[in-house]
């Protein structure tokens, strides 16, 4: 028989055992030998498994096979994403120094000290049932264990008096132990090295004292999995357990809920927060845990099945409680030294849930719940006294015991009506309410407090509606009518079955409603509401953490002073340590003392996030503002502000107006380019062109030259002919020469002008009556149209002449011999004069008239026909034309003439008088 | 050690895979009357199923190429 004296003293040596590593990791971590490495911040987390693990879930693989596997499936998949998403939470925790969940998801929401009050306020009823879980599981396994070597199951709790009920002195026991574990001092970086060492350890133990009495039932009293197994196929009822789903309980729907749901608490829970990501001391640690830490889950539950088909097989009465299998199987047995075992591997998975949850609320329950309230009470004055540590501490000692007592009460209202893990799935229920607003905040700019507030709120009050006044109604502290036909008889509100919807197991039916109203008011209240400036700095500094430099996003403008901001730390962190963070800060910026330092936004800013370190976020914000006047931003400030940025905008349209100048500059300048390149190109045409007419006349003269020297005797008449070539080739040499400089003369603009007015009556008859010898030579006849009625044009009259000559002479040129006709008319038109100059000639073909005006441009075929003349002359006479302002242009049928036709502008009655004027 | 970010990558493909391993219908499939040394098959499939998922995590987390 076991006494009652040994299982006690068995446990306080444990218990002992505990202190004596947390108390040589504490000094370690002062030392600065930190002793948590990658394993043991994996073994940590390992607080996952509780009284839950290590109990229940043998119990729930008794009445459903595999059901119990979820809740370890569902975070080995989500730690496959820890690295995106726990390394982020981990990164934003260490920048903002935050000290719990609540913590976390107040400061991403504007520091918002309601939203952190809410959610302590959720994470604290919800755990409640967890907690219970742990009592239950303690307190039936010593009274199971007092028992030995009989096997009773102990009386129901609500009957026995408080003070003869075990579990309220195991509840104690836990308070006093975990004041003692977690509150010695206050931490600045709320950190406990000390309980996270401790945790592993205990972690160990379980694993041991699982896996033991795994092996004794599994290889001890039976032989191997298989023949269990192979029993348990012979029984129907637990044959059925072998392919549970269909014919069980497990439905497709609840297995997948709770692998989400446990998905979610690997994060969420306040414990699993607290070792995974305040007390984390390495982001690099996680690069272990996410393989170690499913290794651990996977060991402690290989067991699980068949210490569970074993319990039935063993136990065929059915009168044990599957629950107890793990420590009931040894007893049966007579294994007295393994059921001790069971039992301390049972307290140490329950002391550590009870441990690090316990610390993790307590922390909220001060930082985020208490301090922001007392702190608005003026008449406490708060600020002002100087003993805050030991406040601090005393809230926290409070919040424990409080805890602790709520889950004792709770354990004794609803404690009885469920197995382990059902309870147990409640509280991972409430925690998943976090995640829309913790994860939404970690990658959703846009989500808001109100938003998070709504989520939150809509989610909690499902959850309390449909899972924890249904489990106190079960236990008969409610009316079961109000579950049976819903309250006040309205059948559609039944909580088990809201809005009518059934099918569903109680879980699977409480997360779809809870996560269908706290998403679905989260993001619509997100996206219907507003951010106010504080909230949108935060959601910047968490959603980008890990794209931003040091420089805190939060704008700070006011006044204050370094030693007010040093004294107000002093008061929360003693003033030693207060004095020796700003000196750090000091000789960080290179300064000689603290006296140095100027209070601007950053020492501001650099105060607050240590004082959040201890008190929380929203309260650290209260505090430096109580010191730190922040002046509100005023309507002139704010104008000013948008002042500065109209004066940006302004620039930057100027600079794209500068920009599109540019553009067109350099538009312009490439078509100068251009132009100028064909410019050029014209230019070597020219030069081209030019030299070789002059050639051939020069090749003429040469020939014939050559021919005179080398032929002395040559005949006379012969001489003369070739004589008078050469003289004509010359002549037109120099005509062309004449021609080309004239050109480049008036294509320059260095021509000299003789303007005057010009009667052209006369030029006609003049330019007539001088080429009458060529016309009769040729037998063409002339005739001029004169009339002396038409108006003087301002020209240069020996420049006109030019034309008219040129145009005579070409009209003769391709007139036929005898038979030709030319016509000059002039006459009069609205603006000015013309001058028609008409012969039958042969024409010009269409496709001649548009270049006959370019320079070298000869019609008709040059390779056979001699030409005519230089090709420069009708070049020369529009230039001329042109210069006066006039148009000269051709009509033309290929072997029926052609007709030249000039313009000149008449003369405008003010240029005549300035001409006047001038002339005299 | 890999590239953080195909580290990354692998780990999401990983996930994926596991919440294809571990859910409907694949484990239908495995919801049946057979043994596999004496031990019911949806047993064994799912511990085996785990086991390798949580080996490739190890082997992406821990290599040193």
């Amino acid at each position: 028989m076991l006494q009652g004296w040994v299982i006690v003293t068995a446990s306080f040596g444990y218990i002992g055992l505990l202190f004596a590593i947390a108390y040589y990791a504490d000094k370690r971590a002062a030392a600065g030998r930190s002793i948590i490495t990658p394993v043991i911040y994996s073994l940590s987390l390992a607080v996952y498994a509780t009284a839950w693990t290590f109990y229940g879930s043998v119990g729930r693989a008794a009445s459903d096979g595999v059901g119990f596997l979820p809740i370890y499936i569902g975070p080995t998949l989500m730690i496959l994403l820890w690295w995106f998403v726990l390394r982020k939470v981990i990164r934003i925790s260490k920048v903002n120094r935050i000290t719990s969940l609540a913590d976390f998801i107040g400061s991403r929401y504007g520091k918002s000290a309601l939203l952190g009050g809410l959610v302590t306020v959720i994470a604290v009823i919800g755990i409640l049932p967890y907690i219970s879980l742990q009592l239950k599981a303690v307190s039936s396994s010593f009274q199971i264990l007092l028992q030995y070597p009989e096997i009773v199951m102990p009386e129901k709790g609500g009957a026995v008096a408080i003070l003869q009920d075990t579990a309220f002195y195991v509840a104690l026991f836990m308070a006093l132990f975990t004041i003692a574990f977690g509150t010695r001092t206050l931490d600045v970086s709320e950190r406990h090295e000390g309980m996270v060492a401790a945790i592993a350890f205990e972690a160990v133990v379980k694993m041991i004292a699982f896996l033991a009495v795994g092996a004794f039932v599994t290889f001890g009293i039976f032989g191997g999995a298989s023949d269990i197994f192979g029993q348990a196929a012979q029984r129907p009822d637990l044959a059925r357990l072998m392919t549970p789903f269909g014919d069980s309980q497990v439905t497709h729907a609840s297995w997948v809920w709770l692998t989400v749901l446990s998905m979610l608490a690997i994060i969420f829970l306040p414990r699993q927060f607290q070792v995974a990501v305040i007390e984390n001391v390495d982001e690099k640690h996680l690069s272990k845990a996410v393989w170690l830490f499913p290794l651990y889950m996977l060991a402690i539950n290989v067991f699980v099945l068949p210490i569970a088909f074993g319990g039935r097989l063993a136990f065929p009465a059915g009168d044990v409680d599957a629950d107890t299998f793990v420590l009931t199987l040894p007893m049966a047995f007579h294994q007295e030294g393994l059921a001790l075992l069971v039992f301390i591997g049972g307290l140490s998975a329950a002391t550590g849930m009870v441990i690090v949850e316990t610390i993790a609320l307590s922390t909220m329950v001060c930082n985020d719940f208490a301090m922001p309230i007392l702190l608005r009470w003026k008449w406490l004055d708060l600020t002002r006294r100087s003993n805050f540590p030991a406040l601090l501490l005393d809230i926290r000692r409070g919040a424990i015991i409080g805890v602790l007592l709520l889950g004792y009460f709770y354990f004794r209202i609803a404690g009885e009506a469920y197995a382990l893990v059902s309870i147990g799935l409640i509280s991972f229920a409430a925690v998943a309410q976090f995640a829309p607003a913790a994860i939404g905040g970690l990658y959703w700019k846009g989500g808001t407090r109100l938003g998070a507030l709504a989520g939150l709120s809509a989610g909690f009050g499902v959850w309390l509606y449909t899972l924890l006044l249904p489990a106190f109604a079960k236990s008969g502290w409610l009316g079961i009518g109000f579950l049976e036909s819903g309250p006040f008889g309205v059948e559609l509100l039944r909580p088990d079955r809201l809005f009518g919807l059934a099918g569903l197991d109680q879980i699977t039916h409480a997360m779809f409603w809870s996560m269908t109203a706290n998403i679905g008011a989260y993001v619509l209240v997100s996206l219907l509401s507003r951010q106010s400036a504080a909230e949108h700095s935060q959601a910047t500094l968490f959603v980008d953490v890990f794209t931003q430099t040091g420089e805190r996003g939060r704008v700070w403008r006011g006044t204050t002073s370094a030693s007010a901001l040093q004294t107000l730390l002093g008061r929360f962190l003693g003033p030693a340590r207060a004095a020796e963070l700003f000196r750090a800060y000091a000789q960080e910026r290179g300064h000689e003392s603290i006296d140095a330092l100027e209070a601007d936004a950053e020492l501001v800013n650099f105060a607050e996030i240590q004082l959040a370190g201890t008190i929380g976020a929203a309260s650290a914000h209260t505090m430096v503002s109580t010191v730190a006047q922040e002046e509100p931003l005023g309507i002139d400030e704010v104008m000013t502000i948008i002042d500065e940025a109209s004066q940006v905008i302004a620039y930057s349209h100027k600079l794209e107006e500068k920009q599109q100048e540019l553009e067109q500059a350099t538009a312009s300048l490439k078509a100068a380019n251009e132009r100028l390149q064909e410019l050029d190109r014209l230019k070597d045409d020219f030069v081209s062109t030019v030299t070789h007419e002059l050639r051939t006349p020069l090749t003429s003269i040469r020939a014939f030259s050559e021919i005179l020297h080398d032929h002395p005797d040559i005949d006379p008449a012969e001489r003369h002919r070739f004589l008078g070539l050469i003289i004509k080739e010359s002549e037109r040499l120099t005509r062309l020469i004449n021609q080309v400089l004239d050109l480049a003369k008036l294509e320059s603009g260095h021509a000299e002008w003789q303007t005057a007015e010009v009667d052209l009556n006369e030029i006609v008859t003049d330019a007539v009556s001088a080429t009458s010898q060529l016309f009769k030579s040729r037998g063409v006849v002339v005739e001029a149209h004169a009339t002396d009625r038409v108006p003087k044009v301002l020209a240069d009259r020996d420049r006109v002449m030019q034309v008219m000559l040129n145009l005579l002479s070409n009209a003769v040129k391709f007139c036929p011999e005898g038979k030709g006709r030319v016509q000059v008319r002039l006459s009069e038109e609205p603006g000015g004069v013309r001058i028609d100059v008409q012969d039958n000639g042969v024409g010009i073909d269409r496709e001649h008239l548009g270049v006959i005006f370019e320079k070298f441009r000869q019609v008709g075929d040059t390779l056979t026909e001699k030409p005519a003349g230089t090709g420069l002359g009708l070049a020369i006479c529009r230039q001329i034309i042109d210069h006066f302002g006039g148009r000269l242009f051709v009509q033309s049928e290929p072997g029926r003439g052609s007709t030249f036709t000039f313009t000149l502008p008449r003369i405008e009655p003010a240029a005549a008088a300035g001409l006047a004027m001038g002339a005299r | 050690m890999a590239k953080p970010s195909r580290r990354g990558e692998r780990l999401i493909g990983l996930f994926l895979l596991g919440c294809l391993l571990f859910n409907f219908p694949l484990l239908a499939l495995f919801n049946v009357r057979e043994t596999v040394l004496g031990i019911p098959l949806l047993y064994a499939y799912l511990f085996t199923a785990w086991g390798f998922v949580i080996a490739l995590v190890a082997v992406i987390m821990e290599r040193t190429d």
